[in-house]
């Protein structure tokens, strides 16, 4: 690839630019390996940026681990593994999408971006059926929390239904050294940081669909050939990375302690 | 110069490795390993990042400067983590959470 | 023979005409000349605050404003000076202007790029200041929970989000300075024929990239706390508001070398060129900023000895907080030893440089009796961290910033300001600084605290004097404003080079092309070559 690079300057000015190439750069070379380097530099600040989250989550963690296993058991494993399927396959199809675009198949390229788009969108489905049911259960933090009333109000009738997963793992099958009004402020502390990782997540995943629906049109477009298919790997690093994120959160938010 | 053109092969291999640790930590979650059931945890998570930063983002093909700026991250992730744990861990030597006490 | 100079004909200034041709342009000159002027509104803005804190301290009793006025009178004073001026004082202004210049570039890697991270500013600026004005906020500019979290009735959301928002144009001129600096040298520019001032604005993109997201986060985890009611910093909800201290230090202690670091670039700059002399252990010096940067950021918790972080981390953190003296020490040391035997001038930027110099040596070492656990027991919370910040963040940051200013104005105007006046507003600056802030480490010895409006009649003297060095401080700003402005018609034309300064950016014309050089300049010298230049002169004589 080197060897492409160094043709292109022994023929100078003879050799037609590429009409990609900013005014400001010498190479091609040059102007993609600035790419990449700066879209490493942005998903550094995207590692510290979720790094104080997972900071907070770890010492409320160490702190409230008891409430933390109990509310991590109310979240469903199935969506939650499904998602993480779903969002590894987006992984694999934008990769895709980039060694298509990589290989000059334009096509190809439009249609991988496509299916990392509607992958997306299926996890981002999921994430509100989840919500939905958080909704539902009063499990989401601030004035209408309710911890206790998910399992110990089935008198009320219409929560018995939603009483179902949880409560199994919940009652009493071991002590708690939390008290009942502890545990509700607790858990709160779980659902807060729960929603903040997960929407924030959200965000990026919406962003960077946001993003692929531009590269996809650009591709479509013709606009990338084998020389010039940088938007294309900037919106795959950007990708991978979300689906980085979320390989943590999983195994953070929903099997804190799955064993009881 | 159109960079390091992996095989499909080497995809779809990533692609089951990922899943097929995905169902791993899932199931080392349900296994009683005391203490160790976190560690686990991350170290399974932490493998499957570094698959996929690798093979996916083509670090194993970028330049050294990239590699660089991937390590620093995770150098500073951790001692934002290390440095937290200096002042949580050894408060739990001295005092409880104010809310508990 | 400067009757002779003219003013290029083509330059950056008149390259396209018109506002659409600034606001839409990606020069990375023309970008250093809108922050330039914003940021010294936010700077008046920001001082216009300060005098109405001095104002309220001229008297023992709360006379001037209420208590309520007051504390958002110093909230707004250090929101608007940290966030909106000393943040992207030097980098974004002389940094933005001078690096691809200095390492033989047309333009920064990413221009586009360097547009919006101006837009960044000016929506969040705008954000904070319409915040600020439609009620104020009352907290602090340290945002402490869980006050900031459930107590207070003002603005702390929309205020909170500016700066969150400003973070995002920190994050952005970093992340391009350093793609630029990796991959945009001019051939023969190796690493370590950079200027230090290049160096000193790596170490700092660094420090923007890595600890600006860390209060991102922080600001978004307040905000659905105090938004939505989510439980994560407020101890009634079991949160713990000293967590949200250790990630605001994470951002806000190594924010300290955002401010720092550029200047003591500058101040590099500023010592081997009146010196005429190479500057003493320049790997030494380019190593220590990248070393700043790095300690920055595992100090954080000595802002925190006295909120209730556990006695081992506390141990733990003075030590490393000493640290960070060794590096700082360092360059002061290699400043002295390019003097040695130097061949000094007292041009402008120098005098500021010599104010620099002290006001950091003295700032400096009071921070390492507040990194003393038993000290910081005594001190915390008085006028003596008050006094001691203003010293580097003013003393070292500010001065840097003008003293930077002074020295490349011929480069970025192409004009001569007036020796005369300059001079004596940079001996106004320091002496009105000095009888500002050194009575305050005084008075904080003494236990006055900080952030309230009243203070026992005992203390008014000192106070006064404060308030009288404010005044001549003020003056000491206001006269370049004045003099610089008027240059920009008035001056003598510059010439490219009028310091005889070694460094690559005076090898083009003042005011540089849009291209900066006419063509792609190659390197072949030592940074700071004064000896060859001195040697060369005298051969011409």
């Amino acid at each position: 690839m080197s060897n492409v690079a160094a043709h292109a300057d022994d023929r100078g000015h003879a050799h037609a630019h590429h009409p990609a190439l900013q005014h400001h750069f010498d190479t091609m070379a040059q102007q993609k390996e600035a790419a990449v380097v700066g879209m490493w530099v942005f998903l550094l600040t995207e590692i510290l940026f979720f790094g104080g989250l997972f900071a907070a989550y770890m010492v409320y963690r160490i702190w409230y681990f008891d409430a933390f296993a109990e509310a991590s058991r109310s979240l469903s494993l199935f969506w939650g593994g499904l998602n993480t399927a779903v969002l590894i396959g987006s992984s694999l199809t934008m990769a895709m999408a980039v060694r298509c675009a990589q290989t000059n198949k334009r096509t190809a390229t439009v249609n991988w971006l496509i299916l990392t788009m509607i992958l997306g969108a299926v996890f981002l489905g999921v994430k509100v059926i989840e919500y939905a049911d958080k909704f539902e259960h009063h499990h989401v933090p601030g004035y209408n929390f309710q911890w206790a009333a998910a399992h110990e109000a089935p008198a009320a009738g219409e929560h018995a239904v939603a009483a179902s997963e949880g409560a199994a793992a919940a009652e009493g099958h071991r002590e708690l050294s939390l008290t009942p009004a502890q545990l509700q402020l607790t858990t709160q502390i779980y659902f807060s940081l729960y929603f903040t990782m997960t929407g924030l997540h959200a965000l990026h995943m919406i962003i960077g669909i946001g993003i692929m629906l531009v590269i996809t049109r650009m591709a479509y477009q013709g606009k990338f050939d084998q020389e010039y298919y940088t938007p294309v790997e900037m919106a795959g690093l950007y990708w991978h990375f979300v689906d980085i994120v979320w390989i943590f959160l999983f195994p953070l938010l929903y099997l804190v302690e799955r064993h009881v | 110069m159109s960079g390091h053109v992996s095989p499909i092969s080497l995809y779809i291999t990533i692609f089951m490795a990922l899943m097929v640790l995905t169902v791993a930590t899932v199931g080392a979650a349900f296994v009683d390993l005391g203490q160790f059931n976190f560690l686990v945890a991350m170290i399974i998570a932490g493998f499957k990042a570094t698959l996929v930063i690798w093979y996916f983002m083509h670090v194993k093909y970028a330049s050294k400067l990239t590699k660089l700026t991937v390590a620093t991250g995770i150098f500073f992730l951790a001692i934002l983590l290390g440095l937290f744990l200096v002042d949580y861990g050894s408060k739990a030597f001295t005092q409880m959470p104010p809310f508990l006490s | 023979m400067l009757d002779q100079l003219k003013m290029p004909a083509r330059n950056y200034l008149n390259n396209g005409h018109g506002l659409a041709s600034w606001l839409l342009t990606k020069d990375h000159k023309r970008i250093a000349i809108m922050y330039l002027i914003s940021i010294s509104v936010m700077f008046f803005l920001g001082g216009l605050f300060a005098v109405g804190i001095r104002l309220e301290l001229a008297t023992p009793a709360g006379d001037f404003v209420q208590a309520g006025t007051y504390n958002k009178f110093f909230t707004a004073h250090g929101v608007i000076m940290v966030f909106f001026f000393l943040i992207p004082s030097i980098p974004a202004v002389l940094g933005n202007f001078l690096i691809p210049p200095m390492i033989g570039a047309k333009d920064l890697a990413f221009p586009r790029i360097n547009l919006i991270s101006l837009y960044i500013y000016w929506i969040g600026g705008v954000f904070t200041l319409y915040a600020m004005l439609s009620g104020g906020v009352d907290t602090g500019w340290t945002f402490y929970t869980p006050y900031s979290a459930t107590g207070s009735n003002s603005n702390v959301v929309p205020v909170a989000l500016g700066i969150f928002i400003a973070g995002f144009s920190s994050i952005l001129t970093g992340l391009n300075f350093i793609v630029t600096i990796h991959r945009m040298r001019a051939p023969g520019m190796t690493w370590f024929r950079l200027p230090l001032f290049v160096w000193a604005h790596y170490a700092t993109s660094l420090v923007q990239v890595l600890g600006t997201p860390v209060i991102a986060i922080t600001i978004v985890m307040l905000a659905v706390e105090r938004g939505l009611g989510f439980g994560i910093f407020d101890p009634s909800r079991g949160g713990d508001p000293v967590l949200f201290q250790h990630l605001f230090w994470f951002y806000s202690h190594p924010a300290v070398y955002i401010m720092i670091l550029p200047a003591l670039g500058v101040q590099s700059e500023l010592i081997s060129t009146f010196s005429r002399k190479t500057i003493f252990g320049y790997s030494f010096v380019a190593f220590s900023s990248v070393a700043i940067a790095v300690f920055g950021f595992i100090v954080w918790a000595h802002h925190m000895f006295v909120s209730g972080i556990s006695t081992y981390a506390a141990m733990v953190f003075s030590f490393l907080s000493f640290s960070v003296a060794i590096p700082s020490a360092l360059k002061v040391f290699n400043w002295a030893a390019t003097l040695y035997k130097g061949a000094i001038s007292f041009e402008t930027p120098m005098l500021y440089a010599y104010g620099f110099m002290g006001l950091f040596t003295i700032g400096g070492l009071t921070g390492l009796f507040l990194a003393t656990l038993g000290m910081d027991i005594h001190l915390h919370d008085t006028y003596f961290v008050v006094a001691h910040f203003h010293y580097i963040m003013v003393g070292g940051a500010i001065m840097g910033y003008l003293g930077g200013l002074h020295f490349w104005w011929p480069k970025i105007t192409g004009r001569m300001y007036s020796e005369f006046f300059s001079r004596i507003a940079a001996i106004l600056v320091f002496v009105g600084f000095n009888l500002t802030f050194f009575p305050q480490f005084v008075v904080g010895y003494l236990g006055m605290p900080r952030r309230y409006h009243s203070y026992p009649d005992e203390m008014q003297v000192l106070n006064v004097l404060s308030s009288a060095g404010a005044s001549v401080l003020g003056l000491g700003y206001l006269l370049p404003a004045i003099y610089l402005v008027w240059s920009l018609k008035k001056g003598e034309v510059a010439g490219p080079n009028p310091w005889g300064a070694s460094g690559l950016e005076w090898q083009t014309q003042s005011p540089p092309l849009t291209e900066n050089f006419v063509e792609v300049p190659i390197v072949d010298r030592e940074p700071y070559e004064y000896e060859h230049v001195a040697a060369k002169e005298k051969h011409l004589v």
